[in-house]
């Protein structure tokens, strides 16, 4: 009896849940997003989930170029302050009108101490509605590339917001969930049909989304499912399960290329793999070198530099998916040429000249700090990279750890030789000369993420320069002229561009995004 | 009997408190959560701060007795990564796994023990060879193999083979997820829809070999040593039909082992279905631990390593309770004990 009237119970549910599914497009990737609040977290995952939900004033097109989102012109019309336009008769998905007030109201929950976009809009001051369609955004100082960063900023509903108690990004301190976690509401392309964190994310056709005209044809619906191992999920792309994986290995490439009714997108990531040395220290922590440090001499960098085959790494290790660099930030950056990418030659024989010239002639040891799960092949690459530079007397001791441990271990200073890899979400120089190449200073807020002890005044000034400058062709001299100097120092040695490479069926039409964020709005499934 | 009891609770309470404790030692390898919670720009000053917000700089010991003060009031904090409340996540993946566990000790039974009968009663014949030889691999090969393989030939190449056997297309099972699941309260199971029975056969026949070959062996060594006892020689000669004397005379004899095997076993499946889920996609517990260890997510691995190790204990004390009521010495033992001590 018992088991009668579940049968029928469930019968009914699933009726209920089995409506035509129209065009839907199923999708998967390693992980999950971690949270639908689009100020939360400032990671990629949750960022390509959200931008399905929600829109920032400012969108990126399959090229990477800002194109019109919620604001439809953007100008600077002081020294320190840029006005944007709206876009006028846009609804948010709950039928509510989006005015100023959203955009200024998202702005603060930016800017909130729980945010975690915080510190990447630390330039903005103040932002005001000036009236229901024109936004002024007031930066301290002059900020030439403050439309890149807006790109970032999802635009929430204020009286949504307020309705269910989200004014403020979620807090690690709360014992409670907050609303914002699996419910989301905004003015994107899809409405948040179903939440069920790391196990299937559903969304439908927003009806009244403002791009309906000129984004006619993308799918009714998306399925995402995260499935963490590699090899099931390209096992559930070849048997049709789903229609498209953001993350196949790059072994399987081939074999998914093979398979009939399947395709691949290829392109250059926004994310550059390179080593680091601790040039700064007197003395290197872990190497057999005592009372001076090697790395401060160029030539020893140089050597180590020159005896790198990157383009054995390209083919042996990375199954030819990355682009050789000689440069650490990759094409799409403002300010990237092709001149400046040009690698040293690999030159073993004048890699150990150079070495005996300063002073090594029989090489010395030093540690390697590697992580293993944060970049493709990371610790393959290491791996190739030891081995390199063995031939010229230098016997590295490979350090291979979780990410977990890897950037703890960096942020502490405990390391003399390390492997990172460096992505550019404003898509503009300064923000890797600033991060990467400014003298490490916390007070200034600079770089924060120099563990090589690396200084240089002139480059500092540039780097500060280049944040104020207006002046189009003036500051394009100045991110020239860094990074000439940050080429000529060799602080790091460049490996590769990664190269992103999305895996779907013959169904799907989808540009490839270089920040490896898809935006679905842009595909198409027949 | 109470203070048998009683002693073995106090037991089980130290060893649980060990456990949580060497957790809490543990974690301190498994990195800082910091970097996965914060994006790249964050400063050290706001890395800092949030440490300290969330109490990452005290000792492990401050550590462990915040803890364990918060998990005694039920509250065993909100998960780093997913910004939900520990037990929340906890209750909802629960069902997932037990339905997985389930099933797949329901078909370690189901298969174990009949092919156990069949190698005991028809030794050195062919077809309990091949049983013997398949059940080798069973022991041997590693889950997660087992896994790919079976994803392999049942969901990506069965879509070649199964039409030239005249299967139809869909015939071929899914090789992620739980499919469509119904809600019983706040149980979400997948044993009532097609498409979530057909979702759990691959992991569940993936996670059962193991123990199904188990079964299999015990049942068919009790069954040798059962079939060469007296009783059976007596109830032959009384003349019973075979199928008499091998179901319901030795069959029965060699359960009993077998169940007691499998109880224990039970906890274990739980534990280690951490690597079938995670190959299947399987939305359940041992996958959300291994997401947690990737993330450094510490309030989601202790809870969860709290909760496999009361599980354990609590079979064996359950375990222990029934054999000191069936077996008389124990108890006398543990009651002199006590009172000399006492």
């Amino acid at each position: 009896m018992f088991v009668a009237r579940l049968a029928v119970l469930a019968a009914a549910m699933l009726s209920l849940a089995s409506v035509a599914d129209a065009k839907s497009l199923r999708w998967a990737s390693q992980g999950d997003a971690l949270t639908m609040d689009p100020h939360s977290q400032n990671e990629g995952p949750t960022t390509a989930m959200n931008q399905h939900v929600y829109d920032a004033l400012i969108g990126r097109d399959p090229k990477l170029a800002k194109v019109p989102g919620l604001a439809l012109a953007w100008k600077p019309i002081a020294p320190d302050t840029w006005e944007f336009k709206l876009r006028p008769d846009v609804k948010f998905s709950d039928g509510t009108p989006f005015t100023a007030d959203d955009v200024v109201f998202s702005y603060n929950r930016a800017l909130a101490p729980t945010s975690d976009f915080r510190s990447y809009i630390s330039s903005i001051k103040d932002v005001k509605a000036i009236d229901p369609l024109t936004v002024h955004i007031i930066t301290n100082g002059p900020n030439p590339i403050l439309p890149d960063y807006t790109t970032s900023i999802l635009i929430m509903s204020k009286a949504w917001s307020e309705k269910h108690n989200v004014t403020k990004p979620q807090s690690f301190k709360d014992k409670e969930e907050t609303y914002a976690v699996r419910n989301a509401m905004g003015t994107g392309p899809y409405i948040l049909k179903q939440r069920d964190p790391d196990v299937r994310t559903v969304m439908a056709k927003n009806p009244t989304f403002w791009g309906a005209k000129d984004f006619p044809d993308y799918p009714d619906e998306l399925v995402y499912t995260p499935i963490k191992e590699a090899a099931t999920r390209v096992a559930a792309l070849i048997s049709g399960q789903v229609d498209f994986v953001l993350d196949a290995p790059l072994q399987d490439i081939a074999r998914i290329k093979q398979t009939p009714g399947l395709k691949t997108e290829e392109t250059a990531q926004v994310r550059s793999i390179f080593l680091g040395l601790d040039m700064g220290s007197a003395e290197l922590k872990y190497s057999d070198v005592k009372g001076k440090n090697p790395f401060a001499d160029k030539r020893v960098r140089q050597a180590m530099y020159q005896a790198i085959d990157v383009n054995a790494i390209k083919a042996k290790v990375m199954r030819n998916f990355s682009a050789p660099a000689g440069l650490v930030t990759s094409p799409g950056v403002h300010g990237y040429t092709p001149e400046l990418d040009k690698r040293l030659s690999y030159d073993v024989a004048s890699a150990k000249k150079l070495l005996a010239e300063a002073g090594y002639p029989n090489g010395f040891s030093v540690t390697l700090d590697c992580p293993n799960d944060r970049y493709n092949n990371d610790e393959q690459i290491c791996q190739a990279v030891t081995g390199m530079l063995a031939q010229i007397g230098i016997k590295v001791d490979l350090q291979a750890r979780s990410k977990t441990l890897h950037f703890p271990k960096l942020q502490k200073k405990d390391t003399s030789f390390f492997l990172v890899g460096w992505g550019v979400p404003t898509l503009d120089s300064h923000y890797v000369l600033t991060f990467l190449y400014q003298t490490n200073d916390a007070a200034k807020k600079v770089g924060s993420w120099n563990y090589t002890g690396y200084t240089n005044a002139k480059l500092d000034e540039l780097a500060d320069g280049m944040l104020k400058e207006v002046d189009q062709a003036k500051r394009d001299k100045m991110i020239a002229d860094a990074w000439a100097l940050a080429v000529a120092d060799m602080p790091y040695l460049p490996l590769h561009h990664q190269l992103i490479v999305w895996s779907m069926s013959d169904k799907v039409t989808m540009p490839i995004f270089a920040n490896d964020s898809p935006n679905f709005k842009y595909g198409k499934i027949k | 009997m109470l203070a048998f009891i009683v002693s073995r609770l106090l037991q089980s309470l130290a060893v649980m408190l060990a456990v949580s404790f060497l957790c809490f030692v543990l974690f301190n390898f498994v990195g800082d959560p910091i970097n996965n919670m914060v994006g790249q720009e964050a400063s050290p000053a706001e890395r800092a701060e949030m440490r300290h917000d969330l109490g990452l700089e005290d000792s492990v010991g401050v550590q462990f007795l915040r803890f364990l003060g918060n998990a005694v009031t039920g509250n065993f904090g909100k998960s780093y990564r997913l910004a939900r409340p520990v037990s929340d996540l906890i209750v909802e993946r629960m069902p997932a796994t037990l339905e997985l566990v389930l099933v797949a000790a329901l078909l370690a039974l189901a298969f174990g023990i009949p092919l156990g009968v069949l190698t005991a009663l028809r030794r050195h014949t062919v077809d309990s060879s091949a049983v013997m030889t398949f059940s080798l691999a069973g022991v041997a090969m590693p889950t997660f193999v087992i896994g790919i393989l079976l994803i392999y030939v049942f969901s990506v190449e069965c879509k070649a083979w199964a039409p030239a056997l005249g299967l139809p297309a869909d015939w071929c099972f899914p090789s992620f997820g739980r499919g469509e699941t119904v809600n019983l309260g706040w149980w979400k199971t997948g044993l009532l829809t097609d498409s979530g029975l057909k979702a759990i056969v691959l992991p569940a026949f993936t996670l059962s070999l193991f123990q199904m070959t188990l079964v299999l062996r015990l049942v068919r060594s009790q069954m040798l040593e059962v079939l060469r006892t007296d009783y059976i020689k007596f109830a032959r000669a009384r003349g019973l039909t075979d199928s008499a004397v091998h179901f319901r005379h030795a069959l029965k004899n060699t359960l009993l082992p077998v169940i007691t095997v499998i109880g224990i076993q039970v906890g274990g499946l739980i534990a280690f279905s951490i690597i079938t889920e995670t190959v299947f996609q399987w939305p359940g517990m041992g996958q959300l631990f291994i997401q947690s260890v990737q993330f450094a997510d510490i309030p989601v691995m202790a809870a969860y390593l709290v909760m496999v190790s009361f599980i354990f204990v609590a079979i064996n004390f359950f375990v222990d309770l029934l054999y000191a009521a069936i077996d008389p010495r124990l108890r006398l033992d543990r009651a002199r004990l006590g009172t000399a001590g006492g």
